[in-house]
């Protein structure tokens, strides 16, 4: 029963790419796509009910079911939205027939390599899953073929590229540590394995080789000197996947990463992986808050905003400990579903006016009440307000620190200041400004839009105490 | 370990280094491609004698993807995209040759004083492999910062790449060595057709500056 359901997370994509690829009819194939997703969510949080079993390839954990849950609800949602979404791009002829089909095969590709990096328990695996990831969303963002989305695609696949490669030469150093203590073959790459014994391996490669792997998936995650891919990704791509780009595959990115930390805090004599995340957390939460203040394209800005997130992310596993994981670990789960929300709602607002640059828009409350206020709504909850769930999850983020280090907190606070600054100065342009463009009704589908922003903001008073054991369990895990 | 074995190993594996220097200085498409070749072919020749002495015939298979696809097809590949895209007359002088290679002795310098220092305990084979490899990644990273000509980052690319298959086949009995070369290759014909069918010449610097403002998508 265990395996079937791990097995039918990575099944599901799986057919459904093949048919979505072979299958004609754009409207079919979205439904279908919307149908694989959905079942894809179903299988997931079926592992919550059966109790975890792990091969020498495939491995369920606390940790990664969050993550897979998260991932194939997420991934759910954003279907229902791209449905609506490719209708559109259809019907203004951005998109042709045959594109939609390849963007279909795309999507449950991307779903089955993001599940295929969660469930691996090989890091060899998982570096190979989270290369396809990659590959999958290189085609996406390529999709329009304009000179820009072509641009966007090549430095997306040129840095990624860099990125993976890195990681490579990481995944080899752990390999080269745990051979002379585990013995040559297979088991020597898998989780599982290596998890018990890490402790007797050699602390100086280790080291070096989470330098590797911090730079590699790092850049993935889009931390701040490695980032230069990702605004320019999720500004030219279709909306639906800047919001799996930003809600998820940063996530898993930064699953990777979190694997490799476990790996090396068990080792007292290596570097403790803490300080390096803190601080490459705080420059990117620091640097892309300044930077949201310059931003003329939305969808751009928003990519921004979740580089600062990640880095607020980074800055909590970093600093580590049950609690500050614990707020890392809600503050990524409220990130990707505040943050899909947004891009949904930007999606059709982009839609509506026919344009994502800022100053085009103008009094969206006004043309388009339903769109503007779910923006205006999604924005006051990623700029960290209370009482909605990000404001719980920064808050807790902060007030762990302060305990042990008041100064980086105050960074932090700084950081996250800045950034609502210039969330709401252009906020207040898009939304309240000078009502601009068309204001013919926007064919959207709110229901994704406000389901997530509904639970955010359920999770700013409440927290089902499952939940809430679920995470702690994750978070001691953690470390 | 010593002996004859270790010897051509940790020659082949130096003259991969050698060899990504060469690439640092050539400002001609044809004359890189060519160089490229070469060093994919001494890839093939220190992986086949990684698959001999480690009696790992399976290595033979990566060696083999190196010589027909990296050292055969791509350069072919690429050779006809720079005549369709009419470049092959351009030269590059982004960083001068001077400074690129001594910033590239530098990265050697570096690689082998981090990777000998934390592999002393590690076979010698495998941490001078290691520390070649690293070489030969650094150095390919280099190229690629230093190139601005898509073609010519792509050979960055695969150059850094080939730095990778060693440090694999070096680290002795590693499983997946041979999907995750073709999951290489697999990137890389993606990045070849992409060039081709897109027609990409340069990535984001590009001289006319109206072109770089509208890429960054920033203009009004």
């Amino acid at each position: 029963m265990m395996i079937d359901a791990l097995t039918g997370v990575l099944l599901i994509p799986a057919v459904g790419t093949m048919l979505l690829a072979a299958l004609p009819g754009y409207r079919l194939t979205a439904r279908l796509n919307v149908l694989a997703a959905f079942l894809t969510f179903a299988t997931a949080s079926s592992l919550f009910a059966v109790t975890s079993e792990s091969g020498s390839y495939l491995l369920v954990d606390d940790l990664n079911k969050v993550f897979i849950v998260l991932t194939t609800f997420v991934g759910f949602t954003t279907s229902v939205f791209s449905a609506s979404y490719i209708d559109h791009e259809i019907e203004i002829g951005r998109l042709t027939p045959v594109f939609v089909r390849f963007y279909h095969a795309m999507y449950q590709a991307l779903m089955f390599a993001m599940n295929l990096a969660l469930v691996a328990n090989n890091i060899g695996l998982m570096w190979v899953a989270i290369e396809l990831a990659t590959l999958t969303t290189v085609l996406m963002v390529g999709i329009y073929r304009t000179h820009e989305a072509l641009e966007a695609a090549w430095k997306y696949f040129i840095l990624g590229s860099v990125g993976i490669a890195l990681a490579l030469f990481g995944t080899i150093l752990i390999y080269m540590a745990a051979r002379p203590v585990i013995g040559e073959g297979l088991s020597a790459m898998v989780w599982t394995v290596l998890i018990t014994r890490a402790s007797q391996f050699d602390p100086a490669l280790l080291n070096v080789a989470f330098v590797f792997l911090l730079l590699g998936y790092g850049t993935k995650v889009g931390l701040a000197p490695l980032h230069a891919w990702l605004p320019d990704a999720h500004a030219e791509g279709p909306t639906p996947i800047s919001a799996v780009l930003s809600g998820l595959l940063l996530n898993v990115a930064l699953y990777a990463l979190l694997r490799f930390k476990m790996l090396l805090a068990l080792n007292p004599a290596a570097i403790a992986p803490g300080p390096l995340m803190v601080t490459l957390g705080l420059i990117s939460c620091l640097f892309a808050a300044l930077m949201l203040y310059r931003r003329r394209d939305i969808k751009r800005m928003f990519a921004y905003s979740s580089i600062e997130h990640m880095g607020i992310i980074v800055f909590a596993f970093g600093m580590g400990g049950p609690l500050a994981n614990f707020a890392g670990l809600l503050h990524m789960t409220m990130h990707s579903l505040t943050k899909s929300a947004i891009f949904f709602a930007v999606g059709h607002v982009a839609q509506a006016k026919g344009t994502q640059k800022i100053a085009d828009l103008g009094g969206l409350t006004v043309t388009h009440p339903v769109l503007g206020w779910g923006l205006v709504l999604g924005v006051v909850a990623i700029a960290g307000l209370p009482p909605l769930g990000i404001f719980m999850s920064e808050f807790l983020v902060v007030s762990s620190t302060f305990a042990r280090e008041p100064w980086l907190a105050v960074i932090l606070v700084v950081g996250i200041l800045v950034a609502l600054g210039g969330l709401f100065l252009r906020l207040n342009t898009i939304a309240f400004g000078e009502p601009r463009g068309p204001t013919a009704p926007a064919q959207a589908s709110y229901l994704p839009m406000f389901a997530h922003l509904a639970i955010v903001s359920v999770a700013g008073f409440y927290i089902p105490p499952a939940l809430v054991l679920g995470f702690e369990n994750v978070a001691k895990l953690l470390g | 370990m010593r002996g004859i074995t270790f010897d051509v190993a940790h020659l082949l594996a130096g003259s991969l280094v050698l060899v990504s220097f060469m690439q640092l200085y050539q400002d001609r498409l044809y004359a890189l491609l060519n160089v490229f070749a070469l060093h994919a072919l001494v890839l093939a020749a220190s992986v086949a004698w990684q698959a001999f002495i480690q009696n790992a015939p399976h290595l033979y298979v990566t060696a083999a993807i190196a010589l027909v696809f990296k050292a055969i097809i791509i350069p072919i590949a690429l050779h006809r995209i720079i005549v369709r895209l009419g470049i092959h007359r351009e030269i590059e002088t982004v960083v001068g040759i001077g400074p690129a290679m001594l910033l590239g002795m530098g990265l050697v310098a570096l690689s082998m004083v981090v990777m000998l220092r934390v592999t002393a305990e590690a076979d010698p084979l495998a941490r001078e492999d290691l520390a070649f490899a690293l070489s030969v990644v650094l150095l390919g990273l280099l190229m690629m910062v230093t190139r601005r000509n898509a073609v010519s980052q792509v050979v960055g690319f695969m150059s850094l790449e080939n730095g990778l298959v060693l440090a694999a086949t070096g680290a002795k009995g590693m499983p997946l060595v041979v999907e995750i070369s073709v999951a290489f290759s697999v990137l890389i014909a993606f990045i070849v057709i992409g060039i081709f069918l897109f027609r990409i010449r340069e990535r984001f610097d590009s001289v006319d500056l109206q072109a770089l403002e509208r890429f960054r998508g920033e203009r009004q």
